[in-house]
């Protein structure tokens, strides 16, 4: 069992650049304790895997306002791939609904619509670095 | 007959504090209410706090310095404000069929959103095929222009391109008008993502070059606006993505007007006459629901830049005093919970805007925190501004909030704060410097964070989020769908065949002029729209700009 903090990656994959809830949410994870790696928009896909492994990721956030949430379905795919499968991805923003059982299905952990509190972000993340672990220290096993 | 029982016979000041004590006797101490842009309000104004008695330097007529009251004498009693609805997706045809339909409902004035794709700077084969045409036209080629505007009398609608620099769109706009016989002095419009500080700063949508380039393009596109467009406004100063990105409205405000006094004297120093250039710049802004701080703002800001207009910039025709602008509804203030009382948000918000005396409006669609806006909540922002207009007559009484004991006396403490803020980014060196520093960056960053902490704490209630919540079933609603495949796909097809087609000995000609110019001092906007006539794409002509004058990076540090 590690004690080290979560480590999260907070980015934005695709074209768009409003970056007001990658930096909000980043920066509370920052605070709450966690590690965070924070990127500027506009991340390739494989970028944002190789990143994650580098990092030793435990949960990738993904925040998303003008569709690029529709590039989810390619991350999930590239980090299995790259057998990092452990690593656990949410996805925050603007994400219709239809879209958002499309993602789940891809294997997303949880989607955050606008409304959701910081706090409540932070508990979810805390909580699938736990399972990121778990997945890791059962494949050791 | 009694005699009515006498009154107190106070003088103002014992007025007031007779009222304090009976306030306090029922209702306590006041509890402390901060505006967003942290100015604390008091239950009660009176004139003791107003500038009545300076009527003339503070406040004067509408059409007449300072401006307070509006930039025109008649203002909405004379003419509406422009209905400017954003507009934007799939392929040139899916944009020309939604344009045709809104002008046939009486619209006047078009604005053309482009694929994300095309804000980044790349052609359509550039990119994930996925994000094509989600949320914009996607508008690559001269002929991709022709096909999105057919049908369309370039020389009798106003045409907003929101095109950030290097300005390829407004390139594809001259180049169709060319081919249609219509004189470049008869267009209409603005270029309205000229403002290449604001992507700097905040919503990083755009196509970034390193600023120093950035810089170099905004100023040579102004001039080739006033050499070659007469009624083409190729300067909108944008306060709209940094209030949306966290700024307070004070904020947003101080560094608007910092960027445009940065355009200004950029222009003045490449030997331009502010009395040419100024009376062409537009400003545009975010309208929050925090209703008397935004018709505050807006009163404000038209003061100062007109002070600034006059005094700092030297203008001496009254016409580049005049604070134009567009505004939208703020987007941030949406809820997706409850989705159908944003139309009641907007509501609040573009009569805000209304009363603060803007020239031109977009009312944001109730459901743009679902999804890319449907037609229907599309029309009902159209009718929220109508009914705003010609059934609560809003527009009767020009500045109708003028002479309010607490709009001057707020109108006068924005003012003070967005007076500090400019201080401190003119001491920072002015804004290129404050941004490159990072300093605006930081400042609208914590107060992004300040705002969501009063969210979370409830100190700031939004119904639906943290009070008044409802059970609802969000697979209810039915979003836009997303552009036919196949549209995107014979869009490719077609560009790909543009490619083939075109002389490409002219293509490379002009492209590598476009180095050329971007090495030396050359115009920089000439060379892109000759690039564009020659048959250059969208994506090449960043190609080459990105190569000769380097990518601008975000902030990388929180």
């Amino acid at each position: 069992m590690s004690d080290r903090p979560p480590k999260v990656i907070v980015t934005k994959i695709g074209l768009d650049g409003h970056d007001r809830g990658s930096r909000v949410v980043a920066a509370y994870l920052r605070d709450s304790g966690m590690e965070v790696v924070y990127t500027p928009p506009w991340q390739q896909v494989a970028t944002v895997v190789k990143l994650a492994i580098e990092e030793d990721a435990d949960v990738i956030g993904i925040s998303s306002l003008a569709t690029d949430h529709l590039l989810v379905p390619k991350l999930m795919a590239a980090l299995r791939d790259a057998g990092a499968s452990d690593v656990q991805v949410v996805v925050g923003g603007i994400v219709p609904p239809a879209d958002e059982t499309r993602l789940l299905d891809a294997g997303v952990a949880r989607v955050f619509h606008p409304g959701s509190s910081l706090q409540e972000i932070a508990e979810a993340v805390r909580a699938l670095a736990g399972r990121a672990l778990a997945l890791r220290e059962g494949a050791a096993s | 007959m009694n005699e009515p029982v006498p009154l107190p016979q106070d003088d103002l000041a014992e007025g007031e504090s007779r009222w304090a004590r009976a306030f306090a006797a029922g209702a306590g101490t006041p509890k402390r209410v901060a505006n967003r842009s942290g100015i604390e309000i008091r239950p009660l104004y009176t004139p003791r706090d107003g500038n009545g008695s300076r009527y003339a330097e503070a406040l004067g007529f509408p059409g007449a310095y300072p401006y307070t009251r509006g930039i025109y004498a008649s203002m909405h009693r004379g003419r509406s404000w422009t209905q400017r609805q954003l507009v934007g997706l799939g392929a040139p045809e899916d944009y020309n069929a939604r344009l045709k339909d809104l002008l046939a409902h009486g619209a006047t004035a078009l604005s053309l959103i482009p694929c994300n794709s095309v804000f980044r700077g790349y052609d359509a084969d550039e990119v994930d095929a996925e994000l094509l045409g989600t949320c914009g036209t996607v508008v690559n080629t001269v002929e991709d222009m022709e096909r999105a505007l057919e049908g369309v009398p370039l020389e009798r609608i106003s045409c907003a391109m929101n095109d950030p620099s290097p300005f390829t769109l407004l390139a594809m706009l001259l180049a169709v008008a060319r081919r249609r016989g219509v004189p470049w002095p008869r267009l209409t419009g603005t270029s309205n993502q000229s403002d290449c500080i604001s992507h700097f700063v905040a919503n990083h949508m755009f196509f970034r070059i390193a600023l120093a380039g950035a810089r170099r393009i905004v100023v040579d596109h102004i001039a080739f606006a006033n050499r070659e467009l007469p009624g083409w406004n190729p300067l909108s100063v944008v306060g709209q993505h940094m209030q949306q990105a966290g700024a307070t409205p004070a904020e947003a405000m101080a560094f608007t007007l910092c960027s445009a006094l940065q355009y200004a004297e950029d222009c003045i120093a490449h030997g331009m006459d502010p009395d040419v250039f100024l009376p062409r710049f537009t400003f545009f802004f975010d309208i929050s629901i925090s209703f008397f701080e935004e018709v505050a703002k807006f009163r404000a800001g038209r003061r100062i830049w007109a002070r600034l207009a006059r005094g700092r910039l030297g203008a001496r025709d009254p016409r580049s005093w005049r604070f134009k602008f567009h505004a939208q509804t703020s987007g941030v203030d949406l809820t997706r919970q409850q989705p159908l009382n944003n139309i009641a948000r907007v509501t609040a918000q573009a009569i805000a805007g209304i009363f603060g005396g803007l020239q031109s409006l977009h009312t944001d669609a109730y459901d743009e925190v679902l999804s890319t806006p449907t037609h229907e909540a599309a029309r009902i922002a159209v009718a929220t501004q109508n009914v705003l207009r010609e059934e609560a007559h809003l527009v009767d009484v020009i500045d109708p909030l003028g002479g309010s004991y607490y709009v001057e006396a707020l109108t006068d403490e924005m003012e003070s704060r967005i007076m500090a803020l400019i201080e401190r980014v003119d001491a920072a060196g002015g804004m290129y410097a404050a941004v490159e520093q990072g300093l605006v960056q930081h400042m609208i960053g914590a107060s992004a964070r300040a705002f969501q902490d009063a969210v979370e704490s409830g100190r700031q209630t939004v119904v639906g989020v943290n009070a008044y919540r409802v059970d609802e079933d969000p697979a209810a609603y039915r979003p836009l769908e997303y552009p036919d495949r196949r549209r995107i796909a014979a869009q490719l097809a077609r560009l790909a065949e543009f490619k083939a087609r075109r002389s490409q000995a002219s293509v490379a000609n002009a492209l590598g002029e476009l180095a050329r110019a971007a090495q030396g001092r050359d115009d920089l906007f000439a060379a892109v729209v000759a690039a564009v006539e020659a048959g250059a794409t969208h994506g090449e002509v960043c190609a080459v700009l990105r190569r000769e004058l380097g990518f601008g990076q975000p902030l990388t540090t929180l």
